[in-house]
């Protein structure tokens, strides 16, 4: 059985502008114990789909199953079985750490957690905060917090929306150590995020999302195998000719382009060169997960009417 | 069912506990100020009911006003400042019922008022004894009477208070509830007079006010007279209550504006 089904799931807001289809049908199955990735851009619906999974909104149609347990028929049952961590960052400020930490196992049932609140205290570098107010901690506190809070009772699934969004380096390696001990012993995990490379290196399989559809489902390994194999690149002072732009990826002075073989590299360096240009710094590598993303979005805008 | 309601009612209870200088000790200030000034202005001018002075009819209406208006501001200020502040997704997030959050509101919202309430009462008993002029005592002949009105009016207004929390996005439309609404209806209920002493086509409309029955039942239990049967008063506040908790439990149910 899944940890995570979802099932033709819709959403359909009502806005000034009419309505607006967030999610169309989406379908597909996270397993037991997969430290799965979801990805889109900006406004894909990711949001809407974790809110739909956790309970803070309701699909217009099609269904979410939690371990088999419908999340709207069985909201209770199935909320047990789920830790989430929302996108903002939200607190309450009348409370301490450790308050808001023991009022939350409360909510859920669970007496006498004082154990298992130190722990993931220690393994999210709050021990120290235990008696702080909400508001006197950091941004980058209150995000661990809400993952601790996520937590409390120990949820089979885990499911983190954007946990990294403006969390610095040290921090994101500290968070990423403990969800990935969580998930070897045997958590399911659920993750969006925007930074690619951490879902590359976390992600055993991969979902992408593009206007409420998913437009791209495999694992990670295959999915970096469909990808244009290399790229090739370099920096550029100058601006590249339009004749070349076409098939570019400009950042700054950095400029990528999908290669195959040392043919197209070829063209590419003698095309620069011809234009009087000089590039510098030039490298071949490998496709990331980046390179497959980009790739799988620009291909879905190709093919909307 | 109600798995984890205990812990949501005591965290209310702590979050107005926190601030109570702001929660507590306020609103019996300003019952305090009302007491002083219309007492000291219409001791002498004004008596309601036979054998007891203005100041002894006033400090009951007082005490229930406090309950009524304290057990709102807990629940509908909770309720919205989560909302604004977004953190009643951590309670969005877990398997508490609709009847766990309710009974967590509603009781958490009588705690406020009955402390607001015994705050007031206890600064009116402090008031007369001090005073030269004022000679009668604040026991309250049928303290059952008191004690199911204060409780009722207490649990009312708590799930009024829950009801305009969910329905309010913004600070300012909690603030028109609470001063179109609320404060109209407990000033006009009989607090600060008997409304015996009014107009017919006044008295007819007070007959409406629910908030009357809850202070004229209440005033009661401290003198044993009151403007209608106590057991009327039980009767409409025993319907409104009712009317009121399955509207707040029915929009709880439906996550009505909190679950989208």
């Amino acid at each position: 059985m899944p940890a995570i089904s979802f099932q033709s799931v819709s959403k359909t807001f009502q806005t000034a502008r009419g309505p607006f289809q967030a999610l169309d049908g989406v379908r597909f199955d996270i397993q037991d114990g997969e430290f799965f990735g979801l990805l889109g851009p900006n406004g894909a619906g990711k949001t809407t789909l974790i809110s739909i999974l956790a309970g803070l909104a309701k699909a217009t149609s099609g269904s979410v199953l939690v371990h088999g347990v419908d999340v709207a028929a069985q909201s209770a049952q199935a909320r047990r079985m789920l830790g989430v961590v929302p996108q903002e960052l939200v607190f309450d400020p009348f409370f301490n750490v450790r308050e808001a930490l023991k009022f939350q196992s409360g909510y859920f049932g669970v007496k006498h957690n004082d154990d298992w609140i130190d722990e993931l205290l220690h393994s999210l570098g709050l021990s120290d905060k235990a008696h702080h107010n909400m508001r006197q901690l950091s941004g980058g506190m209150k995000r661990r917090m809400l993952v601790a809070q996520a937590l409390v009772h120990k949820p089979p699934v885990i499911v983190l929306d954007e946990p990294t969004a403006g969390v610095d380096v040290e921090l994101r390696q500290t968070l990423w150590q403990f969800i990935a001990k969580l998930n070897r012993e045997g958590s399911t995990v659920l993750l969006t995020t925007h930074y690619l490379e951490e879902a590359e290196a976390l992600c055993g399989r991969i979902a992408m999302l593009k206007n409420g559809k998913v437009v791209a489902l495999d694992s990670t390994t295959e999915l970096l195998k469909a990808a244009s194999s290399n790229v090739l690149r370099f920096k550029l002072d100058a601006e590249l000719p339009p004749a070349l732009a076409v098939n570019a990826r400009v950042t700054g002075r950095i400029v990528q382009f999908p290669a195959n073989d040392a043919l197209e590299i070829e063209r590419y360096l003698a095309a620069v060169r011809e234009a009087g240009l000089h590039a510098q710094d030039v490298e071949i590598r490998k496709a990331d997960l980046e390179d497959v993303f980009l790739d799988v979005m620009h291909k879905h805008t190709e093919s909307q009417p | 069912m109600m798995t984890g309601w205990t812990m949501l009612f005591y965290k209310e209870v702590l979050r107005f506990w926190k601030v109570s200088f702001q929660t507590v000790a306020a609103p019996v200030l300003t019952a305090v100020m009302y007491l002083m000034i219309f007492g000291h202005v219409l001791e002498a001018h004004v008596q309601v009911y036979d054998g007891v002075s203005y100041t002894a009819f006033l400090i009951p209406g007082l005490v229930m006003m406090s309950v009524l208006q304290n057990a709102f501001a807990n629940s509908s200020s909770s309720m919205v400042q989560s909302k604004i502040m977004g953190n009643l997704v951590f309670l969005l997030l877990t398997p508490l019922s609709h009847w766990s959050w309710f009974f967590a509101y509603a009781l958490s919202a009588m705690v406020r008022g009955l402390l607001v309430g015994a705050g007031v009462l206890l600064a009116g008993v402090l008031f007369v004894w001090q005073s030269s002029v004022l000679n009668f005592s604040l026991m309250p002949t049928q303290p059952l009477w008191v004690i199911t009105f204060a409780v009722l009016g207490a649990l009312m207004l708590g799930s009024l208070g829950l009801i305009a929390g969910l329905w309010a996005d913004k600070f300012d439309q909690m603030a028109a509830f609470q001063n179109f609404i609320i404060m109209p209806m407990t000033f006009l209920s009989g607090v600060f007079y008997s409304i015996h002493s009014l107009p017919s086509f006044w008295q007819t409309v007070s007959h409406l006010n629910p908030f009357f029955y809850m202070i004229d039942g209440f005033r009661f239990g401290f003198f044993g007279q009151s403007d209608v049967s106590p057991w009327l008063s039980l009767g409409v506040v025993g319907v409104c209550l009712g009317l009121v908790s399955a509207i707040a439990l029915h929009l709880l149910r439906t996550g009505y504006k909190i679950r989208g």
